[in-house]
């Protein structure tokens, strides 16, 4: 299990790599943390002429506040780091709690955010958690930058909008309301598993307990994840009991469309979805407990 | 080594911390793919991306002018001295037929067959030459499982025009009879799942020849090296004294390592061929294709008792998926699992009918427990389900129906095709029963059977076992006095992680007089004894720890018939005493081992023939181990994760020469069984294409998902068949995992009408069940 | 096919400077260039961990990083991790409480539970199972692994009091 030969790049700028990036086109692949690009190289599923590595491209790296309350965080930024961030605990606390979900210590030691968004893995927690808090990919291409929203960014298994010649070079996330409350569950056989399922939701809640906004993202369930918008729409605006917290798991686990594998079959997947949206919202809306 | 016993306190006994571990804990331990000889070659397997073809062409010459490459050899390379790989254990009648050969003859049987082995100067370049081969396929219809093997649509060996390896039926007692004339019966058909050991190191090998002296070396032997040397010697038309076979470290077995494999033959074929050492290393990959599988049986039993629970008969009818060849355990597994249907239980009529059937799958092998933790499954399930039916008590009814002390010996009878007139020979089945209901507080815990306690369905489940353990072939081991001394033991007995070095020498130290520390253990390597045998069914200490007590009882009185001479004296009048000959009659020190030791090293050609003894011991009959297990689960209902509460394995090991190692091999059996009960599972499509064969889809327990297991082992009742009284302690741990955990979650799922009638219990299963009988009851 | 390049890195406290092919694992460089064996590869595809090594101190899989990225680096494996030719705390502890087998997950098991330690001097057993739950093991049942790394963080933290 070793990879194939490739040409190897380890640009000193975001310049070069682009430069690099738009000279190979097709026959280039972006080399970030590597924890899923590496494994594919060694069963020789990739064979890429030239791999550039991103990991010595200075200012990719780093977590810090926006103006706006928000989160910047360089695509090169590793999960570990995330994980361990204070400024990410306060200010993002959903992203933070989803972090250690993410495989083992060693890989997010290696992992970035970036790699894994760009990866999209529909089993990945981070595409799930860009995609409930609305964040925004930065697409940085010779000829400039574009704002990609994390709802138009996944299209498929293993499939972005970003094009070719891109870099992910950063994330933004938009400030937490203080008002927001958050859950996150996933179902995997082992620890540290890809999700079969997961769930991420925020919540905003009035000071009357009403539900604002309220944002489901399922995962796992699909070619990429997916907002449970008629969940959603059924909570927003209620003052929600067990009841409601039950049809809105209903309607989650009825518009998702579950893949069926070795793993879990297409009606445990929509059966976990459901499960699992309740217990978020249980979660996120129990009394205070998860406000910090 | 530390040690809490006081000095001249046996050293059998004592839980030592292990002698090896240093060079495990700073990264020097030599495990195969460490080693590198001058002028090494990396050697490359292709294997056939078919279930089932036959083979049109091999078109190498693209990979051959890559440059680096050295050569690939296809079956036409090695017709003239190719033979299939033999069956050693487990000659079922009929499997003789089903062999395999190094390398593919035109047709290929399963996704892993090796079809060329290719050498190069690296690796990496080695892998790059693999991919440039074409072979032209000609696809076959898969036969992908047992049923359809049996129908013999598609046959896998068509010469033999059937794809049943062995169909055989064995009884005791008379079953019909006891059927007729039964107030209950019951039959069900249980599955238990294909698994395989996976130790964390691959399998490897390394061949290097001396053309001039006609000496072949191969390095990564282990398990039984003198049966393999045997074969490859005669394979590869050698001397068998000109063939080493080198044991280095060995990270892990668990039954899959050091069988002969196609690639056994390879590696040193291409050596000899080129006259280079040739070095090939398992990918995790391949490993999940070439390494033996095992566990996969389908088993319909039926069950005959009274109202009140005495079991009148058991009969059964096995399906067992041999995948595509017949492996060096032959029928080894569905006839253990055949043979122990009955377990621990007085059951005076038994019988079945063993179907042993070809499969386009990985052949199957043993895999720590083999037979054994099925037969298991499939019996205590079965008997879950029948104190159900009868409103009787679980353990009531187990209690009512263990042999008992007094009933020792028991015999077994004929149930196994070669394993004629078996019988326990000892043991008291009832005592570990009682002692494990009593640590787990089952009559307490077992009233929560099927309550919702935090929104979780709860389960208590029990399994018993009685496990047959090593016996001969004989082992022999080696002892010498050397300089200062010391004593050098040489066992023909492997080991792949369990700690024999430590063992074998406080077998050694208790024999001699002498401390652990004084000795130097050798072994797994073919010139250190002259004839050994090897490590496989918990038999080490059983079987190589007594030859070590005989060498040490010979040594003794070859060194006191030495002394005798020398003194002339009657050897009579002297006796040996920690290291020291004295006389008898004032206890004055005539010779030390030193003393001896230095004479020889000094030209005594006397004292160097008293200073090396050797100690062979055979036991044709086997031990047995015996325990029970119980489980305590918690099932989600909602998302059908089962986690374990509580698991206690309790058996009796005999006697434990290390409490500390029978303790960490319990503990790992344990852990290992309780990951293939509910993670483990080798799953095949209808194309015959493994879909699990990463650890990215074969599951196994990683240290957050097991961790409130607890083993206890008993040295209740010393075995009588050897020396030591042990009964074997590597393989007890594991086999009622499947049985405890499959019942503790029947009981948890009763009352939603769930029946477990198969293994793995997996989510998507177990979800399965709940849907399905949520649905019925609609 | 593909250039090879020259790294210059330090291993177990020692500079190295070795001319590597992209594509050769930091894995394989560390077996093959450096004769370092105790680094083993159980998987090749970052799911078992027995090639864990610190990279400036971060665990991480070494079979999932090329040599030629480790350049500048610092490196430490299970060869770096006695003191002074003597076997560490945690060393012994594995030796004390069984918990090593084969011994080839071992490597992989002290450099990740070595790195935990440097930065959480007093986990729980959960936290300590959660380290570890990247390394496979089929030898022990992981519980003498646990027991061990939680009695080697109780004799650094008193030795540091």
């Amino acid at each position: 299990m070793k990879p194939p030969a490739f040409d190897y790049a380890a640009p000193g700028s975001l310049d070069e790599a682009l430069a690099l990036l738009a000279a190979k086109r097709d026959g280039a692949k972006l080399l970030a943390g590597g924890q899923s690009f590496v494994p594919a190289l060694n069963f020789r599923l990739a064979r890429p002429e030239l791999i550039i590595d991103l990991n010595r491209v200075p200012g990719l790296a780093g977590i810090r506040r926006d103006g706006d309350g928000g989160l910047l965080i360089g695509a090169m930024t590793r999960a570990r780091a995330i994980e361990r961030s204070e400024v990410v605990a306060r200010s993002n606390p959903l992203l933070h709690s989803a972090i250690p979900w993410i495989a083992h210590v060693p890989i997010r030691n290696r992992g970035t955010i970036g790699g894994s968004l760009a990866h999209a893995d529909p089993a990945a927690e981070l595409p799930a958690i860009a995609l409930a808090c609305d964040a925004i990919l930065v697409a940085t291409g010779i000829l400039g930058k574009r704002d990609i929203a994390a709802r138009d960014f996944f299209l498929g298994v293993f499939t972005t909008a970003l094009r070719a010649g891109e870099i992910l070079t950063e994330i933004r996330f938009p400030a937490w309301p203080p008002n927001r409350r958050h859950g996150f569950a996933e179902f995997a056989r082992r620890h540290g598993d890809f999700a079969i399922v997961g769930v991420a939701a925020t919540i905003d809640v009035a000071a009357d307990g009403a539900v604002g906004d309220a944002r489901i993202v399922v995962f796992g369930a699909g070619d990429t994840p997916r907002r449970a918008r008629e969940a959603e729409a059924a909570l927003a605006g209620s003052h929600p009991d067990t009841g409601a917290l039950q049809r809105a798991a209903a309607l989650a686990a009825n518009h998702v469309d579950p893949p069926s594998d070795h793993h879990a079959s297409a009606e445990y997947r929509r059966e976990l979805a459901g499960t699992l949206t309740r217990r978020v919202l249980e979660q996120a809306l129990a009394p205070r407990a998860r406000a910090a | 080594m530390s040690a809490s016993t006081s000095p001249g306190a046996p050293w059998i006994g004592r839980p030592l911390r292990r002698a090896e571990d240093a060079r495990f804990l700073d990264g020097s331990a030599r495990y195969v793919g460490d080693l590198k000889r001058p002028g090494m070659l990396h050697g490359v397997v292709l294997r056939s991306d078919h279930a089932h073809a036959r083979v049109r062409s091999i078109d190498a010459r693209t990979a051959l002018a890559l440059p680096g490459v050295v050569a690939v050899y296809t079956f036409e390379d090695i017709r003239r001295l190719a033979r299939p790989i033999p069956l050693r254990l487990g000659p079922c009648p009929g499997l003789e037929r089903f062999l395999q050969l190094p390398l593919a003859e035109g047709k290929v049987r399963y996704v892993g067959e090796p079809l060329a082995f290719l050498v190069a100067e690296g690796r990496y370049v080695a892998e790059d030459a693999l991919e440039l081969v074409q072979v032209e396929y000609e696809a076959l219809d898969p036969v992908v499982d047992v049923h359809a093997a049996r129908a013999d649509r598609s046959l896998l060996h068509e010469a033999l025009g059937t794809n049943v390896g062995s169909h055989y039926t064995v009884e005791k007692g008379d079953v019909s009879a006891a059927f007729a004339g039964a107030d209950y019966t019951r039959r069900e058909t249980f599955r238990c799942h294909r698994q395989t050991a996976a130790p964390m190191e691959t399998r490897g090998l390394l061949a290097e020849f001396d053309a001039a002296g006609r000496r072949l070396r191969l390095w990564g032997a282990t398990k039984v090296p003198f049966y393999n040397r045997r074969w490859l010697a005669g394979a590869l038309d050698l001397p068998e004294a000109g063939v080493e076979l080198i044991e280095v470290d060995v990270g892990g077995s668990f039954g899959v390592r050091g069988e002969l494999y196609p690639e056994d033959f390879l590696v040193p074929f291409a050596a000899m061929r080129l006259g280079r050492p040739v070095k090939w290393i398992e990918d995790r990959r391949e490993h999940f294709v070439a390494t033996n599988h095992s566990r996969e049986i389908e088993c319909e039993l039926e069950i005959a008792c009274t109202l009140d629970g005495e079991i009148i008969g058991l009969r059964g009818r096995l399906l067992a998926d041999m995948g595509a060849y017949v492996r060096t355990n032959g029928g080894l597994v569905p006839a253990k699992a055949a043979q122990f249907l009955p377990g621990p239980y007085r059951i005076p009529n038994v019988g079945c009918e063993v179907f042993a059937l070809l499969t386009n799958k990985t052949p199957v092998g043993t895999y720590r427990g083999p037979g054994f933790y099925e037969s298991s499954f499939f019996r205590e399930r079965l008997f879950d389900l029948a104190t159900a039916d009868l409103r009787l008590d679980p353990a009531e009814f187990r209690r009512r129906n263990l042999v008992t002390a007094g009933e020792m010996p028991y015999g077994i009878e004929n149930l196994c095709p070669f394993d004629a007139d078996a019988a326990y020979d000892s043991g008291d089945f009832v005592l570990a029963f009682e002692r494990a209901l009593a640590e787990f507080d089952y009559a307490r815990v077992k009233t929560l059977n099927g309550t919702l306690q935090d929104g979780r369905l709860q389960g208590v489940g029990l399994g018993c076992f009685v496990e047959s353990g090593g016996a001969g072939p004989a082992e022999t081991a080696r002892l010498k006095v050397a300089a200062g001394g010391r004593i050098e033991l040489y066992t023909g007995c492997s080991t792949m992680g369990q700690g024999h070095e430590t063992a074998m020498a406080q077998i050694g130290a208790d024999s001699l007089g002498l401390p652990v520390e004084a000795f130097s253990v050798f072994h797994g390597s073919t010139t250190l004894v002259e004839q050994g045998y090897g490590t496989y069914n918990s038999r080490a200490m059983a079987m190589g720890g007594s030859a070590v007590k005989l060498a040490a009882e010979n040594l003794i009185a070859q060194l006191l018939a030495h002394v005798a001479r020398m003194h002339e004296i009657e050897p009579a009048a002297l006796e040996y005493s920690r290291g020291a000959i004295v006389r008898r009659e004032d206890h004055r020190t005539l010779a030390t081992l030193a003393g001896i030791a230095a004479a020889a090293q000094a030209g005594d050609g006397q004292a160097r023939a008293a200073i090396e003894c050797s100690g062979t011991f055979n036991q044709t009959r086997r031990t047995y181990s015996y325990g029970t297990n119980i489980a305590h689960v918690a099932v989600d209902p909602e998302t059908a994760r089962v986690e374990v509460l509580r698991f206690l394995a309790v058996d009796d090991v005999g006697r434990a020469i290390n409490p500390l190692l029978v303790h960490g091999q319990m503990l790992g059996a344990a852990v290992q069984g309780i990951g293939g009960t509910f993670l483990d599972e080798l799953i095949y499509d209808e194309q015959g294409q493994l879909l699990t064969g990463s650890f990215a889809d074969y599951l196994l327990p990683t240290a957050t998902e097991f961790p409130n297991v607890e083993v206890i082992s008993l040295e209740a009742v010393p075995s009588t068949l050897n020396p030591l009284g042990v009964r074997g302690a590597g393989e007890g741990g594991i086999i009622a995992t499947g049985a405890a955990l499959a019942n503790a979650v029947a009981h948890a799922l009763a009352p939603l009408g769930v029946k477990i009638t198969e293994l793995p219990l997996s989510p998507n299963k177990l979800a399965q069940k709940m849907r399905e009988a949520r649905a019925a009851a609609e | 096919m593909s250039a090879r390049h020259r790294i210059v890195l330090t291993v177990n406290g020692q500079r190295v400077e070795r001319d590597v092919e992209a594509r050769m694992t930091l894995a394989d460089f560390l077996r093959e260039s450096l004769d370092l064996t105790g680094t083993h590869l159980g998987c090749e595809h970052g799911a078992c961990g027995a090639c864990t090594v610190q990279l400036d101190g971060n665990s991480v899989r070494s079979c999932l990083i090329f040599a030629v990225q480790a350049d500048g680096a610092r490196v430490t494996t299970v060869e770096g991790l006695a003191v002074k030719g003597t076997l560490s705390v945690l060393q012994r502890s594995f030796q004390q409480h069984h918990a090593l087998q084969c011994g080839f997950c071992t490597p992989g098991m002290l450099t990740t539970a070595q790195a935990m330690l440097a930065e959480n001097p007093d986990p729980s057993a959960e936290e300590v199972r959660r380290a570890i739950s990247g390394n496979l093991c089929r030898c022990t049942g992981y519980l003498p692994v646990v027991a061990a790394i939680l009695d080697a963080a109780a004799q650094l933290r008193s030795e540091a009091a």
